[in-house]
């Protein structure tokens, strides 16, 4: 009884060779830069749409509009074109030529963005900030918009004084599962309590409204509409904080290698020169209010 | 009396492998390898495993997160052994109120009861979300002074009694009715009978199905992690999102198996003991 066993182990050590030995001349292929982006011409999902993906329920102000009437979306269906991300990812569709009613949005939340396989979207657009860690599992655009973290607190509680990072030490901060403002928290701010930690936006300002966290560190616009719609009663921009680091750069996410990343970036840069993304950027996120910077 | 000693009723998986020859043995190895070789050929010959092994078995990223994930572990082991306290206690209370004898006690009975069916039908998930979220929402002022971590593990002594008081009922009502009527012979209150007799004897049968809930509630400490605590699968989820990888993943589910497995083991030895003591008072 000993050879069958002896056989199997050499196989096993063989299989797992070979299988060592294949991972890497994977994804050798070079991406050669499409010649022309016209729809007929892109490697895309599905042959003759844009297929765009973000995650339910899309929130404001990267999506507006609302919720028409039999449509699944919450709060926002970005088939409506507006808000900011619904805004821009019309416009590079556009700028490619496809047709407004060629552009299909899907729903794929945050964690599946970068799960092995084949991808079920062409490129995600929801305030994904693009990170060197992240660049080695997707392929990023250019960035559609930059920001800064900033701090939202309930009117009058003692954190609204706060002048500088060093003030906030004391406090017990929240932030979204996945964002850059978590890690803005755990490396920049560096407060004694840890931070808590939760799975959605709603969440997050439920952790406020219950008084289970002094403050929220989120990004500057969401912060405005945070305080601005009453998504927390009698909440307030305490400041903006500096951006160490570069600051926030929200980038569409690709499958890695995609090549269609070319003509998307070809097409943003288009539509940053001819001012289009500033325009966009003036009509959809406001920044009323004055927003100190914390020091 | 034989039944109990047929090997075939055994789940010790090497039970039929002693005694009977080094040839058993070294069959049991072949198959298992063979059987081993098929799994992995079938995975890493697959088109997706370069992939798949990137996105889930990357080495780098395992030693980077795991000193973190298994710091953030030691919060899953003090909510658990701290609700674990509370509900053999607590549970054993509703499973006694639940066995009051007579008409008087029929409002207590059937609190009980209401108890058990809610707490054991409503999701774990949402009553974490309900108490974490909505009882600091009410805004009482002896509320205020409790954090989410503490309503969590309410939350799940909550569910976890209501399965647990079910598993001591079932111990409760399998001690024979003689017992009881004995020891009431013999001048024990109702009390002292439940106290001495019934309760000691119900507890000692039901220690397996009490440790396997038990399993349960260990894997469930990582819900607590919905209302802002940052335990292992927190984390975890943390670094995923980080790194765009899910290999902290994997050392959340191994810290999970490595204070399971000796819970498991304690659970399967334990009824083994409890099976030679009953074949030596039968005998």
């Amino acid at each position: 009884m000993r050879a069958p066993a002896l056989v199997a182990a050499a196989a096993l050590v063989v299989i797992l060779a070979a299988a060592c030995g294949s991972s890497n001349k994977s994804s050798s292929s070079t991406t050669t830069a499409a010649s022309s982006c016209t729809p007929d011409q892109l490697t895309l999902v599905k042959k003759g749409q844009l297929t765009v993906a973000t995650d339910n329920p899309a929130f404001p102000p990267w999506f507006g509009g609302g919720s028409p009437k039999g449509s699944t979306w919450k709060f926002n269906d970005p088939t409506t074109g507006k808000g900011y991300e619904s805004a821009v990812a019309y416009a590079v569709a556009k700028k490619l030529g496809f047709q407004r009613s060629a552009v299909k949005w899907v729903v794929v939340p945050f964690e599946q963005l970068f799960k092995p396989g084949k991808a079920a979207y062409d490129f995600d657009i929801n305030q994904v900030s693009v990170t060197p860690q992240r660049e080695q599992s997707v392929t990023f655009s250019a960035s559609y918009y930059n920001t800064n973290q900033a701090l939202v607190a309930i009117k009058g509680t003692p954190i609204t004084k706060a002048k500088t990072l060093a003030d906030l030490k004391k406090y017990k901060l929240g932030a979204q599962i996945g964002t850059t403002s978590y890690d803005y928290i755990v490396k920049n701010i560096k407060p004694d309590k840890q931070p808590a930690v939760y799975n959605n936006s709603n969440d997050v300002n439920s952790g406020l409204k219950t008084h289970a966290i002094d403050g929220i560190v989120v990004d500057l616009p969401t912060a405005f509409i945070i305080t601005g719609a009453e998504e927390v009663p009698n909440s307030v921009v305490v400041g903006r904080f500096p951006a160490i680091g570069g600051g926030d750069h929200f980038g569409m996410v690709f499958a890695k290698g995609n090549d269609l990343v070319t003509c998307v970036n070809k097409a943003l840069s288009e539509l940053k020169a001819n001012g289009t993304l500033n325009q966009l950027q003036d009509k959809w996120i406001s920044s009323v209010g004055a927003a100190p910077v914390l020091k | 009396m034989s039944v109990g000693a047929d090997p075939g009723r055994r789940s010790r998986i090497l039970g039929d492998l002693k005694g009977s020859g080094q040839g058993s043995v070294w069959i049991a190895l072949a198959s298992t390898l063979v059987f081993a070789a098929i799994v992995v050929a079938v995975v890493v010959t697959s088109p997706g495993w370069p992939a798949v092994k990137k996105a889930f078995f990357n080495r780098e990223i395992f030693v980077d997160s795991f000193p973190e994930i298994a710091r953030a572990f030691l919060l899953n082991i003090r909510i658990f052994l701290i609700a674990e306290a509370v509900i053999l206690v607590f549970a054993l209370l509703i499973a006694v109120l639940r066995g009051l004898p007579g008409p008087i006690f029929f409002p207590i009975r059937a609190l009980a009861v209401i108890y058990t069916d809610l707490f054991r039908g409503v999701p774990t998930i949402l009553v974490i979300y309900i108490l974490g979220f909505g009882a600091p929402a009410l805004q009482l002022s002896w509320l205020e002074r409790f954090t989410p971590l503490f309503w969590g593990i309410v939350s799940l002594v909550l569910v976890y009694s209501a399965y647990v008081a079910e598993v001591y009922r079932a111990g409760i009502e399998s001690v024979h009715q003689s017992q009881e009527a004995a020891a009431r012979s013999l001048g024990l209150s109702r009390p002292q009978t439940l106290r001495f007799v019934i309760i000691p004897q119900a507890v000692r049968r039901v220690i397996p199905p009490l440790l396997n809930d038990f399993i349960g509630l260990q894997k469930d400490t990582a819900l607590v992690a919905l209302i802002g605590p940052i335990e292992a699968f927190r984390q975890s989820q943390i670094d995923v999102a980080a790194t765009f990888n899910y290999t902290p993943y994997l050392c959340t589910a191994l810290l999970f198996v490595l204070l399971t497995i000796p819970l498991a083991r304690l659970t399967d030895w334990l009824i083994a003991r409890d099976r030679r003591r009953q074949l030596a008072g039968a005998a």
